[in-house]
């Protein structure tokens, strides 16, 4: 348990609770937020300093089956970027997907306490959980592939919804999982099917299935909100990166008719189109977008925001991956995963020359600045798909500091900025208070996690200290102190611990006969028996089961 | 004087030696450069615990000993000239810029991966991936020249974007492999799969070899740049004959699943003397 702690004199931003900018104390006992401390608790002087909950990414690619591809693929990634062990902490490769340890102390390092990986096939769950208990200090969940599944796929064309539901909530439980993400629902289907090809239309039919995109993104979002999921899907619409994709997007959001839903690196989804040489080139409709979840307050968000410099493409959108990997040009994995998903690895570098990829740069700073509520269009770059995590504190100058937005726009593509609204925005600064929600208390928030985001009584101590400076980029990438649950793990920007974090997971109820409805067909298609499939206890490690939103 | 290291201490587990390049010993004392730091299996060591030094530096370096367990001497080399007496280690001269290395021995595998100019001499047999990517890059050697008159191992010039790789006797499989341009000669025979995935660049054999279907015939001739090639490589001691000078060679381009813009010349021993 960590020790007694007072953070005082610091400017606290915690905008759960309302507190902006004010100089209070922090009282920390047994990992907990607590109103007071007895006098002999350790001080830690914050003066000229900003106090702000632990970060949480809410979206992020951090373990799993497909974060090792990408990591074998690139071993020319790791031989340039080492990471040392100090007498702390553990030594790991960097490069834009970090090895385990890496990638925990990396996050760390930036004030990051919380993150959740987005996309992991159930087959792949017990290999997911051992690299989130070897990621230090975060706390983690992960999003289960569900929307390419076959057994759900059956249950749906057959209108079996009851039993959809009692299905979904089982693969949730025996997965560990945190929420059912959906990836171009349908997409890897006929991607699997016939080579390269993809679902375009929200209401074509998934072949061989008497079933659309539509029926299956409708019959999620009614399952995940009637089972009271603290985060009730999370969404990667159809159509991802096409010119024109921004119709398919407001059409899925129109499909929550009032539920909530969260759409995920949106701004891989709000392209216009505009005729080009050969092809459609994409254009910026981040107006639409932006406006329509405005105006909903159950649709919500993250950017997934484009930042330029290496990055890599992994997605379970295999056929992107498959229409991406001319754009690499060099080396790209596709994978197919039974009766679940498809994926796809593509090593990438976003360049301001490109107009592409000036356009996605500037789509996602015009999504943010577009934004009039914060808490529900929230900070991520997708990592590593539109940037790394390594590439926050640079996108969080970008949105606090509009003189530095102006210069780097001079760099990118005229074009693209043309074919862009971020010239309209360039008026808006977030404030230090904005920037605690979308990278704090919105994801908290959005994710369900009552006890994390905000410094509230009873809330998880993770905090984290940064020394205020006019270059947000520097203050960003380096905060002073870091706390989690309790512990002082970075003191003097410089670790002093190491900590192991907790695995988020949900287990709604289901009812247990439904067993008779998976096991015939896990005996007829799987290449695992279904008594060895559900993942035993012993993975979990160190874990926080999170309560249902509704009983 | 040059600088002279000589063994006396043989490593049990590799060391890697970064710091035995002319560039990094320029202007170092022989005691100075016997404080140098080697890294000894997973501990830092000093270049004194393995060899002693003397003389003084005047941009010649030799070294004396069994470096087979020694490994990136001459790395990141830029000038100067340095002498291995005895077999080298992995990694030998590899991201040299400049300078030469001599071995006067065989050496292992890596020998001047991702250089991108002066010159290595193997006077023995070099082992895999000669002026090759590193596993995972795309371009391999850049630049410069390597001879090696033994053998050579496989994919050799993997990679390989420009500069000129040597061979005097045999080589492995999957010669070339990935090449995006330059040249390699091979005077002995080719093992399988030679220039596969090849985009640009030429792979020389003075044997015939079997290559990929991928490969297709387009003529045999005399290429005149070849001769001038073969003329620099003789001043430099290959044993380059007449026959080899005068050709004709049988020319195939691919890789077909690649740009199909790279060539195989293969000398045509059927053909009667040139006349």
């Amino acid at each position: 348990m960590g020790s007694l702690l007072r953070i005082v004199n610091g400017r606290v931003y915690d905008p759960a609770n309302g507190i902006d900018g004010e100089v209070r104390d922090v009282c920390i006992r047994d990992g907990r937020i607590v109103a007071d401390v007895p006098p002999e608790a350790r001080r830690i002087d914050a003066r000229g300093m900003v106090v702000m909950p632990g970060g949480i990414d809410i979206h992020c690619h951090i373990a799993g089956t497909k974060v090792n591809l990408a990591r074998k693929v690139q071993p020319e990634d790791h031989r340039h970027d080492v990471h040392l062990r100090t007498r702390f902490t553990r030594s790991g490769t960097g490069g834009s997907v970090p090895s385990t340890f890496a990638t925990g102390y990396r996050y760390a390092a930036l004030g990051y306490t919380t993150a959740m990986e987005a996309a992991v096939t159930p087959l792949g769950a017990r290999s997911t959980l051992e690299e989130l208990n070897d990621t230090p200090v975060l706390d983690k969940g992960f999003f289960v592939l569900m929307g390419n599944n076959v057994l759900l796929f059956k249950l749906l064309q057959e209108g079996r919804m009851e039993e959809f539901r009692h299905v979904l909530a089982w693969w949730l439980s025996v997965t560990r999982a945190y929420a059912p993400k959906l990836v171009n629902p349908g997409g890897d289907e006929a991607w699997k099917g016939h080579r390269n090809a993809n679902i375009t239309e929200l209401d074509a039919r998934i072949e061989p299935f008497d079933l659309t995109p539509r029926q299956v993104i409708a019959a999620f979002i009614e399952a995940a909100n009637a089972l009271g999921l603290p985060h009730p899907v999370h969404i990667h619409c159809n159509n991802l990166g096409h010119s024109g994709n921004f119709e398919t997007t407001l059409e899925t959001m129109r499909i929550a008719e009032g539920r909530r839903a969260h759409i995920t690196h949106i701004q891989f989804h709000s392209y216009g189109s505009v005729a080009g040489k050969s092809r459609d080139n994409p254009t910026s409709r981040a107006r639409d977008i932006a406006e329509f979840v405005n105006t909903h307050p159950n649709i919500s968000a993250d950017v997934g925001a484009v930042m330029f410099g290496r990055s890599t493409s992994m997605t379970a959108d295999a056929p992107l991956a498959y229409m991406l990997r001319r754009f690499g040009g060099h080396k790209w994995v596709n994978a197919d995963t039974e009766m679940e998903s498809g994926c796809g690895i593509v090593p990438f570098t976003y360049q301001d020359r490109i107009y592409t990829n000036a356009l996605q740069w500037a789509i996602g700073l015009e999504l943010f600045l577009r934004s009039e509520d914060p808490w529900r269009m929230v900070f991520s770059t997708d990592h590593p798909n539109g940037g790394t995590f390594m590439t926050y504190p640079a996108l969080i100058r970008l949105l606090m500091d509009k003189e530095y937005r102006k210069e780097q726009m001079a760099h990118v593509n005229q074009d693209a900025l043309d074919h862009s609204g971020l010239r309209e925005c360039m008026d808006r600064e977030y404030s230090l208070y904005e920037i605690a929600i979308i990278t704090r208390a919105g994801p908290a928030r959005l994710l369900g996690l009552a006890n994390k985001g905000h410094l509230g009584v009873g809330a998880d101590a993770d905090v984290t200290v940064y020394e205020d400076a006019a270059d947000k980029e520097a203050m960003f990438a380096a905060p002073r102190y870091l706390v989690k649950d309790g512990n002082l793990v970075i003191e003097d920007h410089e670790f002093r611990v190491d900590h192991v974090g907790r695995l988020l997971h949900v287990e709604p109820e289901f009812d247990s006969s439904i067993a008779q409805v998976i096991e015939p067909f896990f005996e007829d298609y799987y290449s695992i028996r279904f008594a060895n499939y559900p993942v035993h206890e012993r993975y979990l490690h160190q874990h926080e089961l999170v309560p249902m939103a509704r009983p | 004087m040059s600088l002279e290291f000589t063994q006396h201490t043989v490593p049990t587990v590799p060391i890697e030696a970064e710091t035995l390049s002319v560039s990094s010993l320029d202007g170092l004392t022989a005691a100075a450069a016997a404080k140098l730091t080697v890294v000894h299996g997973n501990r830092a060591a000093e270049v004194g615990d393995f060899f002693d030094v003397a003389g003084a530096p005047d941009g010649e370096v030799h070294i004396s000993g069994d470096l087979s367990r020694v490994k990136h001497v001459g790395a990141d080399m830029s000038s100067g000239r340095l002498v291995v007496h005895g077999p080298a280690g992995m990694h030998l001269g590899t991201r040299m810029t400049g300078g030469e290395i001599v071995v006067e021995g065989d050496a292992s595998d890596w020998v001047g991966s991702e250089m991108a100019g002066g010159r290595i001499i193997i006077r023995g047999n070099a082992g895999h991936l000669v002026g090759s990517a590193m596993r995972g890059e795309r371009v391999g050697m850049r630049g410069g020249e390597i001879l090696v008159f033994g053998s050579a191992g496989n994919e050799v010039g993997a990679g390989m974007r420009r500069g000129l790789v040597a061979v005097g006797g045999d080589i492995g499989d999957f010669t070339g492999v990935n090449m995006l341009a330059g040249t390699l000669v091979v005077l002995g025979r080719m093992g399988a799969r030679a220039g596969a995935g090849m985009r640009r660049g030429t792979i020389v054999a003075m044997h015939p070899a079997e290559l990929l279907p991928t490969f297709t015939y387009a003529a045999t001739y005399r290429p005149v740049f070849l001769r001038l090639y073969l003329a620099h490589l003789r001043a430099l001691g290959l044993p380059i004959s007449d026959a080899h000078m005068a050709g004709p060679y049988r020319r195939w381009c691919g890789d077909a699943i690649e740009l199909n813009r790279g060539e195989v010349l293969l000398l045509d021993t059927a053909a009667g003397p040139s006349t």
